[in-house]
Order: C-alpha cells, then structure tokens, then sequence
C-alpha cells in the first residue's frame, strides 16, 4: 500500500512500487486525464506535475512519488479556469484533444519556473510533447498570451 | 470499487451541466459512457420528425453527430448546420453520438467527406423540424403558415409580432404529418445563424479538464485489461508459446491464443497470444515474459532497400496505360529538350496520439463495444463475423478519437477485444502500444515513380509521361493485387491538370508484402509529391520563375474532362457536374497564395521559397512555403502559406485549424518520418525512431481560405498533399539541390567547402 498525494487530496494506492504514475492514475485510481501515448517519455501526453515540476508518468514509478504533489489534469483547476486552460479555449488550440492535457500541464510548469518566456524558451519548453493534429502554432499563441515576454 | 465510484461522478456530471457554465461546451454535452442513455427513446411528446434531431416540451434540442470526431471538428459542424436551419438557440442544443448502424446512412469518417455527403441532409433534417414548429404555431394561432417564421428557438408571428418558443410548439408539431422534402424551404445564405462563424467545438470545455473520454478512457464495471503479441512478420503465425513466465506476474490472469487470419486479412485480427491482466500494466509486463515461437510466413524477407530498387525498375518500364491523349511516347523520342526525373516516398504510419483500443463485453448473445472508431458500421459488421454473431446483435459506441488519420477506419483492434470479450466471459479492453502501433500498421504505401517531359522552344512541355509504381490498398482485402485501382490513380496521377498536347500516365505492378492502408491524403501524397517537384524542375529547366510557370501550366480557364479523354475517373466518389475538375478554381488558389506570401521578396542566403498547387478531396490548395538551409543541411521552415479553395466552408474556424495541421504533418512526411522494413519487421518502434514533426519544428501556417458558394470540398486532407513539394521546390530555391526521394537527408544539403 502507497501512499500519495494526489491534487490535494490524500490517497492510499493498492499498487505494485514499480509500477509508472500512468496506469496507477489511469487503471487504478480512475483519472484519465493523463494520456498513454509511447510509454518511454517520448511524447509528453502522460505530463504531471511531481512537486510542480513536469514529468512523464510513464516513467515515472509509484515509490518515485512517494511523499510528493502529484498534480494531474484534473487537479490544475476546478473549473477550467487556470490561464492556460482559459487561453487554450480562446485560441481554440485543441483538434482531436488527446494530447492537449499534457500540453497543458508542461506549459504550467514551464510559466510557474519562467513567468515570461521567451519564444525560444517556449519551444524547449515544449518540444517534448508531440501533436499530431499539428496544433503547435496555436500552443505557442496561447501561451505567449498568458505569459509572453 | 474505483470503478464504480467513476460512474458515479460521471453521472453526476452529465446531470449537473449547468455548474460550470463557463462556455457552450459545456452545455453540449451530451455523449454518454453507456448507450442505454442514448437507447432511450425520446418521450411520446416529443418531436422527433428524421433520426438527426429530436425537440424536448421543454424546447431543449439533441442533434445525433453520426461522423467520428477526430479533430476536425465534424461533431461540432454537421449539428451546426442542422441547427442553423432549424434556427435553434445553439446554447439549448446537445449533441448525443451515434452508435455505428447503416441507418444513418454513411458513417465511414475518411476521404474528407462528411460536410460533403451530409450538409444537404442536415439542412433538410433541420428544415424538416422547422417546417412542422411553424406550422404547429400557425394551427394554435389560426393563421397561415406562410406568416410564421422561426427565429431564435421562437416562432414569430410576423403581422403582429407574437412569439412561442419551440417547446411549447412541441406537443402540436408531433401531431403534423412529416412534410416531404419537395415541400422543405431552405435558408438563403443571408438567413444562416451559425455555418461560416467560428463555434468552439462541443468538446472543448471536457478536453481541457482531462475529462474528454476517449476509446482509451472507457471504464466498464468487472472489465479487465489485455495486451496481445502478434508476429512481427505480417502473415506470420504462433507455432508455440509458453505463458509459464507472464503468468506468474502479479495481476497477469490468462493467456490466451487468437488466431492468424490468413492473408489478405482486410479488417480482421492478426492473431496473436493475448495476455489479460487486472491493469494495463500487468499485462504489458506479463506479454514481456512470454515465450513464442514464431512461423515467419511469406513475407520474412521483405527488405525496403531491396523493394525500392525493384519498385524503381518497374517504373523504368511501360506500366498499363491509365491516361493517354495524344502520343507521349513519340514526342518524348522526338524532342530536343527532354527532362526526367525519379521520385521516391517511404512507408509512413499514422501514429495517431491515441494508440488502438477498444472495450469490449459480450453477454447473452450479444456484444457491446466502446471504441474510437472512424468506420463504426464496419466494425460492427467485423465484430459480428468474427463473433459469428448477427450484426444487430452488435452495438458499436463511438467514443472520440485521439487523432485518426486512416487508422482508425480498420477495425482490427475492436475484433481483438470482442474475441477476448467472448473467450474470457469478462468485459476486455485491448490497448495496443506505441511498438504495436508502428510494427503492425495498415501502412501508406512505399511509391516509386518516373517522369519524363519533352520541352518546346518556349519551354513549354509539349509531352508529359509519368509512370507511378505502388502496392495497392486492394492488396489489404484481396491477394494477388498488384496494380493501383482508379480511386488511387485518380490521386495526382490521371487528373494532372496541366495543359499539354500529349499526355502517358501509366502504372506499373507491386505486391504488398505489409497490410497497406488509407494514410491521411494516401495516394495524393507521394503523387502530388513527384508532379509538384517535377512542374518546378521544368520551370528551371525552361529558366522561368516558378510560380509564373505553373500558371501557365494550368493554362487557360477549362473544366478537364477525364471521361472524354477515355480516363476512368471517380472523382472521390462525387459527380463531375457538382464537382468538376476546373482550372479557374486552382489559378485561383494559385494567384491567392502568390499575393499573400510575398512571393519574389529577397531572402537571405540558403533561404528560398518554394511552390505547389494540388487539387484532391475536391478541394484547390496552392502552398508556398519558406525555407531555410543550414550549414549543416538541416532545414526549418519558418513560413507556409495556403491558400485554399474548399467550396462552401462551414466552419471557417476548424477549416483553417485543418490547414495549420495539414501543414505540420505535410512538413514531418517531408523531413522527417520514413517506417522501412528489414526481414519483414519495422525498423521503426516508436517516436525515439519514427520522427514526427515537434514544436522546434512548426512553421507559422497562414491560411488564406477562398470565399464560396461552391458545393463544399474536402478540408481534412488536401491541405496534406502539395507541402511536400512546396518544401522541396523551396531547398532547390536555397541549395540548388533537388530532392527527389522522402524524408530529406540533410547530409545532402550541407554547404560545400
């Protein structure tokens, strides 16, 4: 049994130590906010926040989130009114939407590091996380409109 | 128990839509986990006039999206325009999904038709409905019809200015006979409400909050989780396996074998051993341990080097005729000035963010499946074969997709999870990876292709040969197919639009040694690819500007007739007389993306831009793009224009979303991604290998759309096919080097010295 601190609230996890953030958020505690889409970090569809910092919760196991925030899609806010969820909707970024969480929660922690970034810092921000709708330039715009420099 | 605590919330959500009112999606809302929610039938006193939409007492309105939404925003636009011609209050409307059945008539979401096929329906669907509300209120207020106007979700007495919203009218309009469509009046463009405005798609307030259920996201109470190994070889097959290893994984419940359907296998399993596990996790483990002997089959040798050597020597060779006017060959021997080129493109996979997956549970005699789909009705038809069920046993709920592109319109995944459904007794969600995903994939076909032009004193070609060789998706669902049907000639081969005397298209034999399969513009790709690359290679060849050279390529304003020219041409399925090839319309792009590119503007070196036009879908797109090369030969492209002549747009807004992406996925097919083959197997696992197009590589997309009343076009897909070119013509532009064969190799654009 792990315990997690999971979007505020406390939770205990009946899951194997090894097992990634991933399928315990999806298959064991129901979110599934956060996106399976390589399994090998590769795309950033399965971004979190672990302690406000962006990870993939595929490769990220159970016992590395022992004792830390974990903060997923569902946790950012509410009701959908964090700035990035807001400027994504007025820039309607999404097409299909898949990875659209895990945009959002990479951007998050790039504006809570770097309030302002630059473009360039956006790009390498968020070239981790792939789209295959092809939405980038609108992920750029919406962010720049939250937190451009 | 989480289980069941998740559809508790989700219940509790879709009854509380008003809460979060923060914009419209939110109160369209409206696709359910379980279809005992849509099965419910509208009550007795609503009014239910066509199977697309249904009006509450309390005047709310449920349109029925029936095409799968993958993010071109089709469940957002087809209930847009039925609810434009009902003059529905868009914030009173909910969209419900349609489980896939023939009575909704087509529902195969690919070729970019479904504003095509369906505009016309959902206005006389949403005519229907307002016909009978303003009858309805005509008989409660004892006046003529003609004096009553919807407006708004009201009906207006036009004379005195009375008004009834639609829900009160209900009760009387259920009691009117459905008036027939000869009696229908539909809206004059300056009547619409909603088509041509930017409405936020009706999912957009759920993706945002990680709430948008996707085939992946489906949670059925007791379901348990399968991962399957399937040969790496395509009609391979499992000698022998042992499951001794996965077994003893925790979580690991079963092993079980499904079997290789034999090639060509169409839409049905591979086969493979099948691992089921409490979680996914445990079953990804658990099919790590297994033990499988494999017998290879018949294609363990296939090697792409060695095919795409055979595949260019066949196009050296006289294919079967498929477009002859004139006499190419004769002029070809005849000229003084001859040019000849050879193209070549690679296998791609689709690689949708959202891997396959689809859940399934078969219980007294029947199968319920929820799954992202682009082809319900086939997977219905598929679940049904392989279950040996009938097909109205079968229920097939359409989640939405996580991206799609061709893939998902082959149901094989879905038949995996009804077979495990049915063998394990238990509800099973199949979940392939990213490795499934990229080593068994309905792959775009390899293509290699030659031509040749002979060039007059002007530099205008007086004779044009281009000989295309490809495996034929026919291959997919019938052996011993190896020439390309018309539908995929038809794709930039026997519809090239250019003025010239004398014209050879030809087709050369392949045999498929992998499933090959629809790939988001399919066979526009490698075609417009090779004729876009070609009509520049002319332009320097004549020393002419590029952009002024393709004009007069397209010479003057004519509608083509392939027909007449003896070309068996299916125009994507749509009538000539609606949708005729007309060179006005591709000047017209042409022209457009000229002026709003700049075009002729000074660039710094190893800079340049590059040009192409295309028509495909039935739709005109003209491109320009910009590139910049450098010293190492890697290339970006920080500018591309389109301009684009679609018809009647409806949703301008997700159109041009359409463009930008069109534009991203065109640049990755260009420069980055390429799935080759070595002993039968992938080389390419996943996106450590198969390159896609990132961030750091997105150009900023300007999209210039085309005013129009034309009978509307493709949008999803043409925006794909003339990128390829466009970049390419733009790295000869900044290099003076010319790409002939995708992706790029940047090694062959360094600066020398």
């Amino acid at each position: 049994m792990a315990e997690l601190r999971l979007n505020g609230v406390h939770r205990d996890v009946d899951a194997p130590a090894e097992m990634p953030l991933l399928w315990v958020l999806r298959d064991v505690l129901g979110l599934t906010g956060t996106k399976f889409g390589c399994g090998v970090g590769a795309c950033g569809a399965c971004t979190i926040h672990l302690d406000g910092e962006a990870v993939r919760a595929c490769i990220t196991s159970l016992s590395d989130a022992a004792g830390k925030e974990v903060t997923t899609i569902e946790g950012l806010s509410a009701d959908g009114s964090h700035p990035l969820q807001r400027a994504w909707a007025s820039f309607n970024v999404p097409q299909c939407g898949y990875c659209q969480p895990g945009q959002i929660m990479q951007a998050a922690a790039l504006l809570k590091q770097t309030p302002k970034p630059t473009d360039g810092q956006i790009v390498d921000a968020m070239s981790g996380n792939i789209c295959r709708c092809g939405t980038y330039q609108r992920i750029k715009a919406a962010i720049k409109s939250v937190g451009g420099a | 128990m989480s289980n069941v605590t998740k559809l508790g919330r989700r219940s509790l959500l879709v009854g509380s839509v008003g809460l979060s009112g923060l914009m419209l999606g939110v109160t369209i809302r409206g696709r359910r986990l379980f279809p005992e929610a849509y099965a419910a039938p509208p009550g007795p006193a609503d009014l239910k006039p066509n199977l697309y939409v249904s009006i509450e007492r309390s005047g709310h309105v449920t349109i029925v999206a029936h095409r799968s939404e993958m993010g071109t925003g089709i469940r957002t636009a087809l209930p847009m325009v039925l609810a434009d011609e009902l003059e529905a209050d868009w914030q009173r409307v909910s969209v419900v999904q349609a489980p896939g059945d023939a009575k909704y008539g087509d529902q195969n979401t690919d070729g970019s038709r479904s504003t095509r096929q369906f505009y016309q329906p959902m206005r006389l669907a949403g005519a229907t409905a307002r016909q009978m509300l303003e009858s309805a209120a005509a008989t409660e207020w004892g006046v003529a019809a003609n004096e009553c106007k919807a407006e708004n979700h009201q009906v207006v007495h036009i004379p005195s200015g009375r008004r009834v919203d639609f829900g009160a009218l209900v009760d009387t309009a259920a009691k009117l006979p459905v008036p027939p469509e000869s009696a229908l009046r539909l809206k004059q463009p300056q009547e619409r409400r909603y088509i041509g405005t930017g409405v936020p798609i009706v999912d957009l307030h759920d993706i945002l909050m990680g709430k948008a259920q996707y085939g992946i996201d489906t949670v059925v109470p007791g379901m348990k989780h399968a991962s399957i190994e399937r040969c790496p070889v395509y009609g391979g097959r499992a000698l022998s396996f042992d499951a001794g290893a996965a077994m003893s994984v925790p979580g690991v419940e079963q092993v079980l074998q499904i079997a290789p359907s034999p090639i060509s296998s169409g839409f049905l399993p591979l086969g493979g051993i099948a691992v089921i596990a409490r979680n996914s996790w445990a079953a990804q483990q658990g099919r790590q341990r297994l033990k499988v002997e494999w017998d290879f089959g018949p294609n363990a040798s296939y090697d792409s080097a060695s095919y795409r050597n055979a595949l260019r020597d066949t196009a050296r060779s006289p294919g079967h005729a498929v477009r002859s006017e004139g006499d190419a060959p004769a002029a070809l021997a005849a000229s003084s000035h001859r040019i000849e080129a050879e193209y070549y493109v690679p296998h791609l996979a689709h690689a949708p963010m959202e891997p396959l997956a689809a859940v399934a549970r078969v219980a007294d005699g029947k199968c319920e499946v929820w799954t992202a789909t682009q082809n319900p009705q086939a997977a219905r038809t598929t679940v049904a074969q392989v279950l040996k069920l009938d097909e109205q046993a079968v229920t097939i709920n359409v989640t939405l997709l996580g991206g799609g592109f061709g893939r998902k319109s082959k149901p094989d995944y879905v038949a995996e999870a009804a077979i495990l459904a049915q063998r394990t007794g238990a509800p099973v969600k199949v979940t392939w990876t990213r490795e499934d995903e990229l080593q068994h994939s309905y792959y775009h076909a390899v293509c290699a292709q030659r031509l040749e032009a002979a060039l007059d004193d002007r530099g205008h070609p007086v004779a044009w040969l281009h000989r295309t060789v490809f495996p034929s998706i026919q291959s997919t669902f019938q052996t011993g197919v190896t020439f390309g049907s018309a539908g995929e000639l038809q794709q930039g081969v026997t519809d090239m639009p250019y003025a010239i005397p004398n014209i050879r298209c030809e087709n050369g034999p392949a045999a498929a040694h992998v499933r090959i399969g629809w790939y988001r513009s399919v066979y526009n790709i490698p075609h417009a690819f090779a004729v876009g690359s070609f009509a520049d290679e002319l332009a320097h060849a004549a020393r002419r500007d590029p952009l002024e050279y393709l004009h007069e390529l397209i010479g003057p304003d004519r509608v083509i007739d392939l027909k007449a020219s003896g070309v068996d041409y299916p125009n994507y399925g749509a009538s000539t007389e609606l949708y005729p090839i007309d060179t006005k319309r591709l000047r017209g792009v042409l022209e457009l993306v000229g002026h709003q590119s700049g075009w002729g503007k000074p660039l710094p070196p190893r800079h340049g831009r590059g040009v192409a036009v295309h028509r495909s879908f039935l739709t005109y797109v003209a491109v320009i793009a910009e590139v910049a090369v450098g010293a190492d030969g890697q290339v970006s492209v920080p500018r591309v224009d389109m301009a684009v002549d679609c018809g009647l747009c409806v949703h301008p807004e997700r159109a041009r979303a359409q463009f930008e992406g069109a534009a991203v996925m065109g640049l990755g097919n260009t420069l980055y991604s390429a799935i080759t083959f070595r002993n039968g197997r992938s080389e390419q696992s996943n996106f450590t290998d198969y390159t896609v197009a990132r961030i750091d590589a997105a150009p900023e997309v300007h999209v210039h759309l085309v005013p129009s009343e034309a009978p509307p076009g493709g949008v999803g897909e043409p925006g794909v096919p003339p990128v390829s070119a466009a970049i390419c013509n733009a790295i000869f532009a900044a290099t003076g080097k010319r790409i002939r064969a995708l992706p790029v190799d940047p090694a062959s654009l360094r600066a020398s010295g």
